[in-house]
């Protein structure tokens, strides 16, 4: 692998998008990559837009993707999948999870959620891969695991084994949880087969 | 952490900075909480043999790190950028006495100011308090530079500051187990007046000392490992120092590079031969000039911020642009959206203050917390805030300020953490001189805004065992405040006659809001009660959605659907709560004039 990868992780907090990104890089790392990961806490959660930025490759320096440079956005929410657009280039992939949630001026009737949003990725010729990552979580039975729902989904695209980020839960995640999720995460891969 | 191997480690660089403490032998560490260094605390916690403690704040925690020092034990002291402000008195004195046991201070700044009110750089603290400074890349290096900064604070008898920023602190990467540190002198008493007792007279000497101290750490400077030549191509060179320098490895992998892992005192000589080596001299750093100025007071001749931005974070490409002196212009714009600003969570105690606030016509000088968030719409209920503690006394300044017949015109709101860290001290001058400004403590029984860490008023030490739990309202009393109100804020019309009553006062007085944060475990444990809406008693008034609560929304009529649905033709629409979302407080509920709003019965 000559080129560092990219990956964008986006929502709103309270998605489980740090439990997400967390599985990415166990899994990457256990692949044989060098990986860095960046997360911001405190003030930037609290139900606000959130992001965590995930590099892998041979030996990876920085930990922040360059603008245009994004491979692979996950985004956990329709709006989050377009705010960030300067990172995504012609080409990227962004694996979408169908929710909306308000943002407060929306709630309040101050501003209007914007109409087929993602028309906004589609008309730059970037892939869009729009998951009912919420649906497949309550099929599975347990609809905190719609973040992991969107790693499978994601892992689809991913140069790499996907038993690999099977292993990752199985680390990552308490034991009374592992089975729902290791369901939510093939649930979320078998989209694409 | 997650282990990855038998000696790799997963981890942040919080996290390495904890297991390097450990391994270093750290026997006393003590901070108060905030990002982005909080973790670093949390996380040494979880280990045995290391004393450790949240302290009300920086200061304190810092002088608590000295004794532990003088003691002859390692010592550790954590704090965000801001927070060395508060620690800089004993900072300042404890580079005189220097240490027996090790002593570091991990200064976590902020630059970008994602969690923060400024965005200072502490490297200068290093330069006026004439103390090294070490300052790693990423969390491998974390953990070993802190182990390092121990030696150096023993060798050459002085604090050593490690300044960590946002991408080391909250940066993931793989790190590796060291060997513990054996052998760390037992501690015991060891009366050194020279050295410990800071009068004029002994002072003086020990200036002296500080001088000697510092040239020989210069001379070390040239030597140590952690200052290194990246051998590469010469046309361009590049000193850096922190994260900066993961930015020149991509931005520029060829080309050659001094890195300074020791950020202060500066390997003068180092720097001239590798100024030597290269053609054209930049010097890659975030916020203020720090290395560039000292560079050039050498008479050496580089280039640094007539390129390079001094304001907010660096990253590849603004290293690249800036250096190239082209800009990409494949770049997507971004699209306009409806933002999405943090908010207070559904069923937040601190809701029920600001919306009461927001009605009554006061100045509101806020602090540092959660509740900053009050400046938010739809409250927008606060109109000052500077730092902690500022709140108390920057409300007092102003009723001095306006004089008489001011009494009701000025407030202030702060968290019991915030209070017991600098806000007492305001409110014990709001006391002794006279002032008639109100003091609202938010009492949810946790510093929140960091992520749940104990304080003095929670009654649970940093390991969650019980702990002495100071009494706000006693407090209060004790310091002499005669007026105190103690409130529910959920009960949202209650409040709002307490703050009234409050406000009115020409005397000192105080309200303490008091409800738990919602996100205490024993809150979210509980069985999930929630609130909805009768949306047929729904009258469209607006009242709940007025809290700015991210359970309730509004979904507006189209014309003629008021009618169609039997609502007043008129309405412009209807409330909803999200059940999934609603965190049970009632605020709304006490709100609603319409029997709009009902609990759901235990499920």
């Amino acid at each position: 692998m000559e080129a560092t990868g990219n990956i964008l992780f986006s929502g709103v907090g309270g998605q489980g998008i740090l439990l997400a990104s967390e599985i990415t890089a166990l899994g990457l790392l256990a692949a044989g990559f060098d990986v860095k990961k960046s997360e911001v806490h405190g003030m930037a959660q609290r139900g606000g837009s959130v992001t965590a930025q995930l590099r892998y490759g041979q030996k990876v320096y920085s930990p922040l993707i360059e603008p245009g440079c994004a491979d692979i956005q996950v985004a956990f929410e329709m709006m989050e999948a377009v705010r960030y657009l300067p990172y995504l280039h012609k080409g990227s992939k962004v694996v979408v999870n169908t929710q909306h949630i308000l943002p407060p001026a929306v709630a309040t009737g101050q501003a209007k959620y914007p109409d087929n949003v993602l028309d906004e990725l589609v008309s730059r010729e970037i892939e869009v891969v729009r998951v009912d990552a919420f649906d497949i979580a309550r099929e599975v039975g347990e609809v905190r695991t719609a973040n992991i729902v969107m790693v499978g989904a994601m892992a689809a695209f991913m140069p790499v084994d996907g038993a690999i980020f099977e292993e990752a839960i199985q680390t990552r995640v308490p034991e009374r949880f592992r089975e729902v999720n290791i369901q939510a995460y093939r649930a979320g891969r078998a989209l694409r087969s | 952490m997650t282990k990855i191997s038998e000696n790799a480690l997963w981890m942040s660089g919080n996290e390495a900075i904890a297991l390097g403490a450990v391994e270093a032998g750290v026997k006393v560490a003590s901070g108060y909480p905030g990002t982005p260094s909080t973790e670093i605390m949390e996380n040494l916690s979880t280990y045995e043999g290391v004393y450790t403690e949240w302290a009300p704040n920086e200061k304190v925690g810092l002088e608590v790190a000295i004794g532990a020092s003088y003691a002859g034990g390692r010592a550790l002291a954590t704090m965000k950028h801001v927070g060395v402000n508060v620690a800089a008195d004993p900072l300042f004195t404890a580079a005189y006495t220097g240490v027996c046991g090790g002593l570091v201070l991990v200064t976590a700044d902020d630059p970008e100011m994602h969690s923060s009110q400024n965005e200072q750089d502490n490297r200068n603290y290093a330069f006026a308090a004439k103390l090294p400074m070490l300052e790693p890349s990423d969390p491998a290096e974390a953990k070993e530079m802190l182990k390092a900064a121990y030696d150096l604070s023993e060798d050459l008898d002085t604090p050593v500051m490690l300044r960590i920023t946002t991408r080391v602190s909250h940066v993931k990467g793989v790190v590796q187990k060291g060997e513990m540190v054996t052998g760390n002198p037992a501690c015991g008493i060891n009366k050194v007046p020279q050295k410990m007792v800071m009068l004029p007279a002994i002072a003086r000497g020990r200036r002296v000392y500080v001088e000697e101290r510092m040239n020989k750490c210069k001379e070390l400077a040239e030597t140590i490992e952690l200052n290194r030549i990246e051998e590469g191509d010469t046309k361009r060179g590049f000193i850096t120092s922190g994260v900066s320098y993961l930015y020149v490895k991509e931005a520029f992998p060829e080309a050659a590079v001094l890195k300074l892992g020791m950020c202060w005192p500066l390997p003068e000589k180092k720097i001239r031969e590798f100024a030597e080596m290269v053609d054209e001299l930049f010097v890659v750093e975030e916020l203020d000039p720090f290395l560039e100025n000292h560079i050039k007071s050498m008479g050496i001749e580089c280039i640094g911020k007539e390129r390079i931005p001094n304001q907010g974070e660096l990253n590849t490409a603004i290293v690249r642009e800036s250096i190239e002196q082209e800009q990409r212009e494949d770049l997507f714009t971004p699209v306009q959206l409806p933002m999405r600003p943090p908010n207070m969570c559904a069923g937040c105690p601190h809701r029920g203050i600001f919306f009461n606030l927001s009605k009554l016509n006061v100045f509101i000088s806020g602090d540092i917390g959660c509740y900053t968030l009050g400046f938010l719409p739809p409250l927008s209920a606060m109109d000052s805030c500077v730092c902690m503690g500022a709140s108390v006394t920057v409300a007092h300044g102003m009723v001095k300020a306006l004089g008489e017949g001011s009494h009701d015109k000025v407030v202030s709101v702060i968290g019991d953490s915030t209070f017991m860290h600098s806000g007492v001290t305001g409110l014990i001058n709001s006391v002794y001189n006279e002032s008639a400004a109100t003091t609202i403590i938010l009492d949810n029984r946790i510093t929140a805004m960091t992520g749940q860490q104990n304080n003095p008023t929670s009654g649970h030490s940093i390991k969650g065992e019980a702990a002495h739990e100071i009494d706000l309202e006693g407090l209060c009393r004790s310091i002499g405040v005669k007026h105190i109100f103690v409130v529910n804020p959920h009960e949202v019309p209650e409040t709002k006659k307490a703050l009234k009553e409050a406000i009115a006062l020409d005397e000192p007085s105080v309200v303490i809001s008091k409800a738990p944060c919602v996100l205490l475990p024993e809150m979210k444990e509980r069985k999930p009660v929630s609130y909805f809406t009768h949306q047929e008693n729904c009258v469209g008034c607006m009242a709940c959605i007025r809290l700015g609560c991210p359970a309730i929304s509004w979904t507006a009529f189209a014309e003629g659907e008021a009618e169609a649905k039997g609502f007043r033709p008129k309405q412009k629409g209807v409330s909803k709560i999200d059940e999934i979302l609603c965190n049970d407080c009632g605020q709304c509920a006490s709100l609603c004039k319409f029997d709009a709003i009902t609990r759901k019965e235990e499920k």
